[in-house]
């Protein structure tokens, strides 16, 4: 399987190197972006996340995929701070950060989108964006109350980012309109608007497929790609087409455990993932 | 004709501070989802802080101005240290907490400032103004508490529809998990929100007690009618909340005017069943779907 868009330069070890997608041991993966070890998360008497271990380089598209149930939400929940595991290590560029809570890991440059999308229904297009700029927010608590210059400043500066991102998607039309006034996928692309506006390191977009029509989605492949010039990116999804059109690495999940992994190539032809799979493909 | 206007406008008077303390009421409910019970001694404790500072001799203003910022931390530390260990434990435990606090701001006022009557000055006059000969139930000091919850109410306004702090602030109100994800502090938000609410809770405290008497208790009446003013306008709008306040204080008014002061109680809680019966969602809701 060939990918077709050329990687920057800034990434040459993320395709197929050898800290991709492997479960790094050492120190080796000097291209390592974001990494978890040995990942285990219980809830009650549910191991919904067995052991996972997996991790991604600047500019790669790692896809996670697998059956329904599978812990591929829960491994998103880990890697943005909302679920903190029972057991294993999270490592940042190197630096543990199991114990960082959501806000922290964004401020670092984590970004996610959200299957139900998640927006702010009453506030506008705009401001929606204009929260997800946050990290960018530098002018201090107070004089933001206080609306001193530095940061009426700094707030303008943050508005015309939002609009150069909402722009970029083609949704600048919609600034001033109100979420659930909008069609699903304007809304989509407002969320990964808001994602993308923080300028995060790593986007993890849970499902951006899910409800696109067929056209929608192949831009959507090309904006991916075009991303991972930018930024890393992991991918949850169900459209096995995009997938193995996008992703340099595949980690396939089943029972909370990581049965296959490997470039998309490899992974379909692996006998285990055809067996999970097996009844559970549409 | 004379009663006419002079219950028009003492309802308009009363409305607006009923207002201010919907206001801080629905700003916090909004929030965390608590109805802060403790909002009125809150209030009746920082009041006491203005009557110390002015009694000593200071002017009226470092009294008012000192007892706004005591109501902004007074909130941040209610928040902070004894809502926050509850917050997601059950939607009563923070409810009983604010009684509990109700009830230890109440005894802590009696011991430190006695529990007797003690009159609380106004910086303008109480008398009503003259118009053409012919004396208004207007009083300066009426102007200006109109005045004063206007001027608060638009600068929440600018804060929370044009500063990007305010923007952050609703937005972990709405969600607060999805805010976290956008690497909002949702934490402070709250804190901030819950300082921002006391100041105007504080604010509606001073305009009650100017010109007039205070004691530990004096604040108790108006959590009621501040509840049923939030109520009235849906619990969850700000904007139905200061309209349900207004419309609150004029109705007390005439009830209080026409048919007699002792009756203002239960017309306020007669016009909370009534609500509660017939829209619960408030008179002012513009989305039928609130959360179920």
């Amino acid at each position: 399987m060939t990918t077709p868009s050329p990687l920057p330069s800034a990434a040459p070890a993320a395709r197929g190197g050898p800290a991709a997608g492997a479960p790094a041991g050492g120190a080796a993966g000097t291209a390592e972006l974001f990494a978890l070890r040995d990942v285990t998360v219980t809830f009650g008497g549910l191991t919904a996340l067995d052991g996972v271990g997996l991790s991604v380089a600047p500019g790669q598209v790692l896809g996670v995929i697998g059956p329904n149930g599978a812990g591929k939400t829960t491994l998103f929940n880990v890697a943005c701070g909302l679920v903190r595991p029972d057991g294993g290590a999270l490592a940042w560029q190197g630096r543990e950060v199991r114990r960082l809570r959501p806000h922290d890991l964004a401020g670092m440059g984590i970004g996610r989108t959200l299957q139900g999308l998640g927006l702010f229904d009453r506030m506008t297009v705009l401001d929606n964006v204009v929260v997800g700029a946050d990290r960018h927010a530098r002018a201090g608590f107070l004089s933001g109350l206080l609306a001193l210059p530095r940061s009426s400043r700094e707030e303008r500066a943050l508005r015309e980012r939002a609009m150069a991102v909402l722009d970029e998607l083609g949704v600048a039309a919609h600034a001033h309109r109100y979420p659930p006034s909008l069609p699903y996928a304007v809304r989509k692309q407002v969320a990964l608007a808001r994602a993308l506006v923080a300028e995060p390191e790593l986007l993890l977009l849970d499902e951006p497929a899910s409800g696109l029509s067929d056209e929608e989605m192949a831009a959507l492949g090309d904006r991916i790609r075009a991303l991972s010039d930018r930024m890393a990116v992991m991918l949850v999804e169900h459209h096995m087409d995009l997938v193995m059109s996008v992703c340099d690495q595949v980690v396939v999940l089943d029972f909370g455990r990581v049965i296959a992994r490997g470039t998309p190539a490899e992974v379909r032809d692996e006998p285990a993932v055809l067996a999970a799979y097996l009844g559970a493909e549409d | 004709m004379q009663q006419l206007l002079t219950t028009t406008l003492t309802g308009l008077v009363l409305g607006a501070v009923y207002a201010a303390f919907a206001l801080a009421l629905v700003m916090i409910w909004r929030s965390t989802r608590v109805v802060n019970f403790a909002q009125a001694p809150m209030a009746m404790l920082t009041t006491y802080i203005a009557l110390v500072i002015i009694e000593a001799g200071h002017s009226f203003w470092l009294g008012f101005v000192a007892a706004l910022l005591a109501g902004l931390v007074l909130g941040a530390v209610v928040e902070r240290v004894l809502v926050r260990p509850v917050e997601g434990k059950g939607d009563l435990n923070a409810v009983i907490l604010t009684l509990g606090l109700f009830i230890v701001l109440h005894s802590v006022a009696a011991l430190v400032f006695g529990s007797r009557y003690r009159s609380f000055p106004a910086p303008f006059g109480v008398r009503g103004i003259e118009v053409g000969g012919t004396t208004v139930a207007l009083t300066g000091f009426g102007i200006f508490t109109i005045l004063a919850v206007v001027v608060v109410m638009g600068l929440l306004v600018l804060l929370f529809r044009f500063t990007d702090v305010g923007l952050r602030m609703r937005a972990s109100a709405h969600s607060p998990e999805v805010a976290r994800l956008l690497g909002v502090r949702v934490g402070r938000m709250l804190t901030l929100g819950w300082a921002l609410a006391a100041v105007v809770g504080s604010l509606a405290g001073l305009l009650i007690a100017g010109g007039g008497l205070v004691h530990p208790g004096y604040m108790d009446a108006v959590v009621v009618y501040g509840f049923v003013a939030a109520v009235l306008g849906g619990l969850d709008s700000p904007g139905g909340a200061v309209a349900g306040g207004v419309l609150l204080g004029l109705c007390l008014s005439f009830v209080s005017g026409y048919l007699g002061s002792e009756l203002v109680a239960m017309a306020a809680l007669l016009i909370l069943v009534a609500v509660l019966l017939v829209k619960p969602s408030g008179l002012f809701a513009t989305t039928a779907h609130r959360r179920v």
